[in-house]
């Protein structure tokens, strides 16, 4: 789902910003988060998304700027005042409780009548599909189990909007795998705004609506997971999404006819032995072997121009290993691309 | 043993490396060897006093020839639970060890949860030092100047007087159990960092994001308090109150020096085995506070405070 004009907003940041001494934290951010979207927060440690997060929940107050939740201002709003949950990193389960009494705090607190409320427990339950776990102890689980009981302890509530903050970076990749499809389909079930905190790029494409990628505190773009890929608008965004190669310069001006840096992803270069014949109007460059890397599913081909740029290609490997004897270390290949597979970037943004 | 012989290595050279090597093979002898010395010392020196205490409690005084009869008989319990000064004596000693837990724990908790939560760096440093600070000084020197401090001539009287409020501290002096209050600031500033210690290191436990959570489900601070924090420090405050409690119960030397006449179990106890050569009736005070902690201890666990220790 594309971003929908339509659609009533959930959380609207402006020119929000967070100082810590003399780090900014958060630098005048804007966004906007539309209802029912599953959002994601990219970056780097440190880029300043998880702060932002901790700005919506109401665990850090913002040094300036607005916070609107669904057209509330929120500035001096305690957390337990706002009707958002977080799913926490650490999951931060009450030890001293069970499954059932962690789900049923937030119930507890809102005095839900006790029938009501084992109803509610136990549908969350379901839906995590840990039923009939209400009497463990988190310290019984394992770690995806206690990711499970942390998102139904926050569901259980109905919040408008869920805060996600890397919560799946503590399980292993089958794992994790296997909860991004979950987590999805649970959105899309419960059909709450999810905003979820991730420095993983694949994660973030996968499973977002919609993401923003934040580099030192600011945003650097934001956009659908097509539009961010395909098209990134800065140099951080194109090598921190995927990885990308950059022309600049002379070997911009001489491929694409323009200086203006621009972005090439290592999948959309095709190879060809030297003399074969390439479709006509493609972008072409010849250059030599320099490493070719097995990665099991594809092959990366680290490949010098003539001119001692280098350019980092990757195929499928549909062949057998090593079969081509032609494209391989030391040989001199030729590579072209369509030109619009390369995205020229903003020459203002990203370098901070 | 074994039909097939053990394969031997090959025999180390130096004493110390045979010896290595032997307590390398056989894990348990070593596991004897460590724990020989502290066992001895526990078996002796401390079960073998308590039992020699608990041995006395059943002997008796002869009331003609001031001697003590070893013979087992309950006539030194009997005649200590008929003397109503001395139940009088259990009473106030056990409300003065429950009022001093009570309000260290009351005023040890915040400190610590500042100091757990908040404070950093030097601050931090500072902090530790000034709760660990009175404990590398005399006891005896500390409890003796708080005599001087609560003394006619003291600093609290100079500044009742300077303030025009001398009126005031006469009606409290003349409470009637006055010196029972002053008794009482003192044991709670000698214990206070007994308290302040195992509730810090119990707090320093408790994430962050739990207290976060807590709050981001709804809940107001005193909420947050009594439903996570508190329940996940109490092991900490029930290990500071096994201190001051039974540091209260114990003590005759503030009882001593800054209260009254009033008997405290640890003064009766001195009174008994001193003055009046009653070894028995001594050691049968001191099995009182002994069974006392006894049955605190065992509270204790009921309420699930050593699980998470």
């Amino acid at each position: 789902m594309a971003a929908n004009q339509s659609r009533s907003v959930a959380v609207s940041l402006r020119q929000v910003c967070r100082f810590f001494g003399d780090v900014r934290a958060v630098d005048r951010v804007d966004l906007d988060i539309y209802d029912g979207e599953f959002f994601s927060l990219l970056g780097p440690s440190g880029s300043g998304k998880t702060t932002c997060l901790r700005l919506i929940a109401g665990f850090e107050q913002s040094t300036s700027g607005s916070i609107l939740l669904h057209g509330q201002e929120v500035a001096g709003v305690p957390p337990y005042d706002r009707d958002v949950n977080t799913v926490f990193q650490d999951y931060a389960l009450f030890p001293h409780m069970s499954v059932g009494e962690n789900v049923a705090y937030g119930l507890m607190i809102r005095k839900v009548a006790k029938n009501e409320r084992n109803r509610r427990v136990r549908e969350m339950l379901d839906l995590v599909r840990l039923s009939g776990m209400e009497n463990r102890r988190p310290t019984q689980l394992s770690g995806g189990q206690r990711q499970r009981v942390a998102l139904a302890r926050a569901l259980v509530n109905q919040p408008r909007v869920l805060l996600l903050d890397e919560p799946l970076g503590a399980l292993d990749l089958k794992l994790r795998q296997q909860m991004q499809v979950e987590l999805k389909a649970i959105q899309q079930q419960v059909g709450i705004t999810f905003i979820f905190v991730t420095h993983d790029q694949e994660e973030a494409l996968t499973m977002s609506d919609r993401l923003a990628v934040f580099n030192h505190g600011r945003i650097e773009q934001i956009g659908t997971p097509t539009e961010v890929y395909e098209r990134p608008t800065t140099e951080f965004v194109a090598g921190f999404v995927g990885t990308s190669n950059l022309l600049k310069g002379d070997t911009a001006t001489r491929l694409m006819g323009s200086a203006q840096t621009v972005a090439i992803r290592p999948e959309k270069i095709r190879i060809y032995a030297p003399g074969e014949r390439i479709e006509t109007g493609m972008v072409q460059a010849s250059g030599t072997i320099k490493e070719i890397i097995y990665l099991g599913m594809h092959n990366k081909y680290l490949v010098s121009l003539d001119n001692g740029d280098e350019l980092t290609v990757v195929q499928q490997n549909l062949d057998a290993p090593f079969a081509v004897s032609s494209i391989g270390r030391g040989h001199p290949v030729q590579l072209a691309w369509t030109r619009a597979s390369a995205h020229p970037l903003n020459p203002a943004g990203g370098s901070a | 043993m074994t039909a097939v012989p053990a394969p031997t290595a090959p025999a180390a050279t130096s004493f110390l490396k045979r010896v290595g090597r032997y307590f390398y093979q056989h894990p348990n002898q070593a596991l004897v060897l460590l724990l020989l010395l502290p066992m001895l010392w526990l078996l002796v020196f401390y079960v073998g006093s308590l039992s020699a205490l608990l041995a006395q409690s059943f002997f008796s005084l002869d009331d003609f020839t001031g001697r003590i009869v070893r013979q087992f008989t309950l006539r030194t319990y009997q005649g200590m639970f008929s003397d109503p000064s001395n139940l009088d004596i259990f009473v106030r000693t056990l409300s003065m060890a429950a009022a001093v837990t009570v309000t260290s724990a009351v005023l040890a908790f915040p400190l610590a949860y500042y100091m757990a939560r908040y404070a950093r760096g030097r601050l931090r440093g500072i902090l530790y030092l000034a709760v660990l600070l009175p404990l590398w000084s005399s006891y005896l020197v500390r409890v003796y100047t708080w005599k001087i401090i609560l003394a006619q001539e003291g600093i609290i009287t100079w500044f009742f007087n300077t303030l025009g409020l001398g009126g005031v501290l006469d009606w409290i002096l003349s409470l009637p159990s006055f010196s029972l209050l002053g008794m009482f600031f003192v044991f709670v500033y000698i214990w206070l960092p007994y308290m302040i210690l195992p509730i810090n290191a119990a707090l320093e436990r408790v994430p962050k994001s739990l207290v976060e959570a807590s709050s981001d489900l709804g809940a107001r601070p005193g909420y947050t308090f009594r439903r996570v924090i508190l329940p996940l420090a109490f092991p900490g405050v029930v290990a500071g109150s096994i201190f001051t409690f039974s540091l209260t119960l114990g003590d005759y030397i503030i009882p001593r020096v800054v209260g009254d006449s009033s008997y405290f179990v640890g003064m009766a106890v001195y009174a008994q085995q001193g003055t009046s050569g009653n070894i028995p009736l001594a050691a049968a005070l001191t099995v009182v506070p002994i069974i006392i902690m006894i049955g605190y201890l065992l509270v204790a666990r009921r309420l699930g405070a050593f699980d998470a220790l």
